[in-house]
């Protein structure tokens, strides 16, 4: 298959930077931040994506999605990227349904239309420390009659202050650091015993803590096999990741698109300071880094959707390098901007600050890369 | 099974048939490489055996049409043949510049008589080519090049000096750029020439170099009597040529990096420092640069297949080649200091058997080179600024 969008992606992306463009520039998150909005992003708009088919486009059609797959996912997301349009996209469409189309026929019945048509958002609840372990997982899901009793605590929930539904990884067996043991489970967030904050993050996107104290959940709420949740997990995280790679590269071209504009008009010592050399090398050099990037993610996403042996491996490279990637583009992208870049009124700022939390999502570049030395063996 | 399924079921049957167990591992070094040329040497049988074997099938060149001695196969089919030759580490059968260099401007711009005339020879491996570009006061600055080519009837009368003139002292032809026209402006009234290196009034000086070879030459032309038809292109428009060749060059020197063939670099290390008790490279710190550097090597195998599809596309940006170009070979640069890192005092042995007559610090020190020869780091990205964004200032 060739490194490029087809002509349908083509016409995804071009509906999606439309509508994104039209009705959630910068200024869009910009005013969300600064009225601290309760919600973390418009209903309205969220209502008018879905009815767009964006919402369901993980979702098989039989549940009124697109049945679209995760290239088609990264397309949306790079967009997303592009002017930081709060939305539950990611943590609804992308890690929620991915993880709801590995569930039972009853799961999905009752899930995947409501998300579709944008009725229903979801949140996946993974991290407990402060770096991403999925494998260090230690809230405890104890037997309890027919199902379960969950007990432990959850941060960086993404959207989840505004989740219909949590999906929590826990331990139904095992110690924290293994493999075997983890299972899923979906929880409604009113139910007793959950405690939610919504944590105000750097980047003004949503995200909550979550405590589960003696939470009751029936068996029927597993999702995949009990304690065989690790393989569900990899799968639902590596086009989570895949996802929020492409994310980065949006912000990175577009930031760096910002930036060669800002070379071409700004005028030092009687010269565009894009004549100086040392930026423009440096300008040249990011340019480079962005393609190899952005040809890299979407490589991942394609073996992603071809169930390729090679997909994990693939996706620890488009992680880590985006996560690199998008650091230089919005340092370099500051920096050349000079004083201009250092303050609020300013977009850039933005970028600098999503892509750091871009960068902690779902594992960081050290943490890719040395997935990528364990898939390698050494 | 659809005929690119068939065709690469055929491909891998036929190369593992004909291609040699002996062609099936890296090289250990320069001399490994099949050159071709009027005084070619195999270092061995199974190189000739295989060399004879995939120019018969015109596979020394597979996208050339049959009728110059190539394959015939279109963009698809090669990628495939590529990608089975990769899967079982086999070598290309022969490296030369008529190849990876002059062919595609011959394709390009040669008359029906050039094309006839050199291309199945390059095909053939029977004349090995050099490069007559840079000169002494013209590197990165090629367009000042002085080397000048006089009128004299249908002939030329070229003399001048060039430097950095790879294997000129083992080439059968060389392409060289000569100035015709003084008068304007510099990138006018250069021509692009071919002639004989066995010309009266050709001589080459070897060059050695840090790696303890000498690959390149301090090159003289005294009265070279060339026939105009030799001048590839229109006559003073050479600079087209030459630029069209460089793109060439620069995407065939970006992919010089060996990129995911063999072991992985980090169970390389591993090989000669040992792993601690969870499996681990020994050393972490140097684990966490293989690693780092393996993430940047994958994904620039990525951007160079995404290149590829770009051009079949035709959305490819004609100086992408220099991105390239840069990033590959930074990259093989690292990939070479990690390899001496993880020899530890082996990889430092020069002289011994043992060491393949010092093979892998030799090769360490031969890739300094990539970010200089075909246009250096600097220069590349000099043109990205300015042709690909667009930077102002000359
Ligand atoms: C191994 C090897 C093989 C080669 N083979 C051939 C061959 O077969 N045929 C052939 O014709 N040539 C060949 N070359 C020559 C090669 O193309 C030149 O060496 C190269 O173009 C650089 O020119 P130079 O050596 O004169 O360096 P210079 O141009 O003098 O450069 C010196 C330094 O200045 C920097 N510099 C120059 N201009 C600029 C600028 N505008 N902006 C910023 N920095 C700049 C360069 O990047 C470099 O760091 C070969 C070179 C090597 C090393």
């Amino acid at each position: 298959m060739p490194l490029l969008l087809n002509e349908e992606q083509t016409m995804l992306r071009d509906s999606a930077r439309g509508f994104i463009g039209d009705k959630a520039p910068v200024s869009h998150f910009r005013q969300l931040r600064d009225s601290k909005d309760a919600t973390g992003f418009s209903r309205d708009y969220w209502r008018a994506f879905s009815e767009m088919g964006f919402a369901g486009l993980l979702v098989p059609e039989a549940f009124g999605g697109s049945g679209l797959g995760a290239v088609e996912a990264g397309v949306v997301m790079e967009e997303i990227g592009r002017t930081l349009m709060p939305s539950p996209f990611f943590s609804t469409a992308v890690l929620g349904v991915s993880a709801l189309n590995r569930g039972s026929d009853a799961q999905k019945a009752e899930y995947l239309t409501k998300i579709a048509n944008g009725a229903l958002l979801a949140a996946l609840a993974i991290d407990e420390g402060a770096k991403h372990r999925p494998l260090q997982t230690a809230m405890k899901a104890a037997r309890s009659g027919n199902g379960f009793k969950l007990n432990g605590a959850k941060a960086f929930v993404v959207d989840g202050h505004t989740a219909d539904l949590l999906i929590v990884a826990a331990r139904s067996a095992g110690a924290p650091g293994e493999r075997d043991g983890l299972t899923l489970f979906l929880v409604d967030p009113k139910a007793k015993g959950i405690a939610l904050e919504r944590t105000a993050m750097v980047d003004s996107h949503n995200a909550a803590r979550v405590t589960f104290e003696n939470v009751e959940v029936t068996a029927d709420s597993v999702l995949g096999d009990v304690d065989q949740g690790g393989a569900l997990l990899d799968s639902v995280l590596n086009i989570g990741r895949g996802a929020v790679a492409a994310e980065m590269v949006g912000l990175s071209d577009e930031v760096f698109g910002r930036t060669v504009t800002y070379l071409k008009e700004r005028k030092q010592f009687g010269k565009l300071i894009g004549e100086f050399q040392a930026l423009q090398h440096r300008a040249a050099h990011l340019y480079t880094e962005i393609e190899v990037t952005r040809a890299a993610v979407l490589k991942a996403l394609q073996l992603i959707d071809d169930g390729a042996p090679t997909a994990p491996a693939a996706i620890a490279v488009a992680k880590a390098k985006a996560g690199t990637t998008a650091t230089l583009a919005v340092q370099e992208g500051v920096q050349m901007h000079g004083g201009m870049g250092m303050t609020d009124q300013f977009d850039i700022g933005f970028f600098m600050k999503r892509a750091r939390v871009c960068q902690e999502l779902l594992g960081d570049s050290n943490y890719h890369a040395d997935q990528l030395a364990r898939l390698k063996n050494y | 099974m659809s005929d690119l399924d068939q065709f690469r079921s055929e491909t891998r049957a036929w190369l593992k048939a004909n291609c040699p167990p002996e062609m099936r591992r890296p090289m250990s070094s320069d001399e490994d490489t099949f050159w071709g040329g009027r005084h070619a040497k195999y270092s061995s049988e199974p190189q000739r055996i295989w060399f004879e074997r995939m120019r018969d099938k015109g596979w020394t060149v597979p996208h050339w049409p049959k009728e110059y001695g190539g394959g015939g196969l279109d963009g698809e089919q090669t990628k495939i043949l590529r990608q089975e030759m990769a899967a079982i580490s086999a070598r290309l059968p022969l490296v030369s510049f008529g190849i990876s260099m002059l062919g595609p401007a011959l394709l390009k711009y040669g008359t029906d008589a050039q094309k006839q005339e050199h291309l199945p020879k390059i095909a053939a491996g029977l004349i090995r080519w050099c490069q007559g570009y840079s000169e002494p006061n013209a590197g990165s600055d090629l367009a000042s090049l002085q080397t000048r080519a006089e009128s004299d009837g249908d002939d030329y009368l070229i003399t001048g000096q060039k430097i950095w003139t790879s294997y000129a002292n083992y080439a059968d032809w060389i392409f060289c750029l000569v100035r015709t026209d003084a008068s304007g402006k510099k990138h006018d009234g250069i021509s692009f020439i071919l002639f004989d290196m066995a010309s009266k009034g050709v001589s080459t000086k070897p060059i050695l170099l840090i790696s303890g070879k000498s690959p390149f030459c301090e090159t003289f032309f005294d009265n070279v009597r060339v026939p105009k038809s030799h001048v590839l292109g229109t006559v003073d428009r050479g600079w087209d040529v030459a630029k069209y060749l460089l793109q060439h060059e620069r995407a065939m020197i970006s992919g010089m990096g060996e990129r995911g063939a063999g072991r992985p670099l980090g169970q390389v290390a591993a090989d000669s420092i040992g792993a601690d008790e969870q499996g681990r490279l020994d050393d972490a710190m140097l684990r966490g640069q293989i690693a780092n550097f393996e993430v940047d090597e994958a994904a620039l195998a990525c951007a160079a297949e995404r290149a590829v599809d770009l051009a079949k596309a035709g959305q490819a940006h004609p100086a992408f080649s220099s991105a390239m170009k840069y990033y590959g070979t930074e990259l093989n640069k690292r990939r070479h200091e990690i390899l001496m890192s993880s020899g530890g005092i082996d990889a430092l042995e020069w002289e011994s058997q043992r060491s393949h007559e010092g093979a892998r610090p030799r090769a360490w020190l031969r890739t300094k080179a990539n970010s200089i020869e075909g246009g250096t780091s600097e220069v590349m990205l000099g043109i990205v600024a300015k042709r690909i964004l667009d930077l102002p200032g000359a």
